[in-house]
């Protein structure tokens, strides 16, 4: 098997040095997959993608225990700087778009850390205007009065910006019809298969996840209650009910 | 009719030198979510720097060089031993240290270049000119075009730079920015360094014209009405906000002072400034936070 290009030892996250979120969670994601973090409310996913990105620092979030390893690095203490230098960045839940720029301003932000030159700035955001041609029609709108599935393709295209070999995706699928929902799953699985970009997801959203994914995690209270490949999760009939929430097959 | 637009435009261009103020703590705001109560310590910390320099014979650009590399300096200090340690902190924290730390600059800037007020010459005369008939102030005149060079300069930086961009994309979501790799550190410590390059012009015209002394600093208390109706987010709103406080309360003082008895200068900016508190909290300019979902 090749080497993992994220591996998470055992880690634990504590809020404001009392609020346990994360209690021990190991996991593995391999170049060019689509790995899915699934859970209910509270569950620890978003910790869990905040703690690998650094931005947990932010909120007063310290990985207290275990290690996460990134490219045969350890990035435990890294800041999000650094690692968005390296190709790992995160798209944050709930989009957060930086809601006076423009559209085109908030894609051209995903750039910066990675592209010192005009010219390639310009050459990344025409590669992100093929993937998402509607950006490309609303460049110069306030993406603050884009629609929500617009603005999760914005938050998606700014990070694409860096040209990360790793993407954290944070329930993509919040607040969005399952149209919407189908078409950036969509356009996440060609960024896969033609970029090589590896996405870890987190979602409540199981059946459109496991659709996607090539590996899942069932996360509950800070800790991995199952995880394999998707087929064999959906195939798991102990799973379906008590964390998928799918129809019994 | 005449004395009229005289007094109109002679108000106006007062109230550009309110704007120029009014600016340093947009810019502040805008990048960090905190009103800055030292932004008046460093008009001030600026202007007296510049003209103790001068004194002692140094020439102009030379001087004006010097103070803007100590006003970096300050800058990177309050980004190192302040900002670095608050962040996180609710908004009123932060106020909070701001109120500290314009005692601090204060102090500082009587420590090390003494208490006596200092005259300071720009080689502009005051001499009104007459334009149209209209005599105007040829230091305004020079005022109004020193802060349409420095608008036109921050619009540029705004929206054009990388660092402008960034800096837009901190105002509006501090997480978001820094998950794309911004760091906060650096802009918070450019933006301060640029409050104090605009509060450096600020208290070289407004040190011209009191002279350079401890009550600069009060050109704040001038610069809040100016806020409230221009808004605390936008620039331009800080501009018109100024041109707003200084033709009215300068036609006030002309048209309705000799009737309810002078001095009205003193306290009008302030009812304006509620008036517009009551009908438009936001200031006519200022950001409406975007709600969508
Ligand atoms: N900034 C924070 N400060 C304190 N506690 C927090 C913070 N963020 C999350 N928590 C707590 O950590 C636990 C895990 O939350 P987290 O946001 O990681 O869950 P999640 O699985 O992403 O849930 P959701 O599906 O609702 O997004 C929760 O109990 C939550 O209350
Ligand atoms: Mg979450």
């Amino acid at each position: 098997m090749t080497a993992p290009l994220l591996q998470l030892d055992n880690i634990e996250v504590i809020y404001d040095k009392v609020i346990l979120a994360v209690r021990n969670i190991s996991l593995k994601v391999a170049p060019g997959s689509i790995v899915a973090l699934l859970g209910a409310n509270g569950a620890g996913k978003s910790t869990t993608l905040k703690a690998i990105s650094g931005l947990a620092n932010a909120e007063r979030g310290e990985v207290v225990d275990g290690r996460i390893y990134y490219l045969n690095r350890d990035i435990t203490s890294a800041s999000p700087h650094s690692l968005v230098e390296l190709g790992l960045v995160q798209v944050l839940e709930g989009r957060h778009c930086f809601a006076h720029l423009s559209v085109e301003e908030n894609l051209l932000t995903g750039g910066y850390v990675r592209h010192r030159s005009r010219a390639r700035l310009t050459e990344s955001l025409e590669k992100i205007y093929h993937y998402f041609p509607r950006l490309k029609l609303l460049r110069r709108n306030q993406a603050g009065y884009t629609s929500g599935g617009e603005q999760q393709m914005v938050a998606i295209g700014r990070a694409l910006m860096a040209e990360p070999k790793l993407v954290l995706l944070d329930e993509p699928s919040m607040g969005l019809a399952p149209l919407v929902v189908e078409e950036i799953f969509e356009i996440v699985h060609t960024l896969n298969r033609q970029q090589g970009v590896s996405f870890l997801l987190a979602e409540q959203n199981a059946s459109i996840a496991l659709k996607y994914a090539d590996v899942g995690y069932i996360i509950e209270s800070g800790r991995v209650a199952a995880e394999g490949t998707t087929a064999d999760l959906k195939n798991r009939s102990d799973l379906q009910a008590l964390y998928l929430g799918l129809e019994a097959a | 009719m005449e004395f009229f637009f005289e007094v109109l435009l002679g108000g106006l261009l007062a109230g550009v030198m309110y704007s120029l103020v009014a600016i340093g703590f947009v810019l502040i705001y805008k990048a960090s979510g905190v009103f800055n109560f030292a932004q008046g310590s460093m008009v001030l910390f600026a202007a007296l720097t510049f003209v103790s320099l001068l004194e002692r014979g140094i020439p102009f650009w030379l001087t004006f060089g010097i103070t803007m590399l100590t006003m970096v300096v300050l800058a990177w200090a309050i980004e190192r031993f302040m900002l670095r340690k608050l962040v996180n902190r609710p908004p009123i924290t932060l106020f909070m240290a701001t109120l500290g730390l314009s005692y601090m600059i204060e102090g500082l800037a009587q420590a090390v270049w003494g208490a006596q007020v200092h005259g300071l010459e720009l080689g502009i005369s005051d001499e009104p000119l007459e334009l149209g008939g209209m005599l105007l102030s040829q230091f305004d005149i020079f005022a109004a075009g020193v802060a349409g060079v420095l608008v036109i300069f921050l619009s540029w930086l705004f929206n054009k730079t990388r660092t402008g961009i960034s800096l837009r994309a901190v105002a509006d979501d501090q997480l978001a920015a820094l998950a794309v790799g911004i760091k906060l550190q650096r802009i918070w410590l450019i933006v301060w360094a640029v409050a104090g390059f605009v509060g450096l012009v600020a208290g070289l015209l407004w040190g011209a014209r009191l002279g350079v002394q401890f009550s600069l600093s009060l050109v704040v208390l001038k610069a809040l009405p100016v806020l409230i109706i221009g808004g605390f987010t936008s620039i331009g709103g800080a501009i018109v906000g100024g041109l707003i406080i200084g033709a009215s309360e300068k036609l006030a003082e002309v048209f309705i002072g000799p009737i309810i008895g002078g001095g009205i200068e003193n306290w009008f900016p302030y009812v304006l400034a509620l008036v517009f508190l009551l009908v438009r909290p936001a200031g006519i300019f200022g950001e409406r936070a975007i709600e969508r979902v």
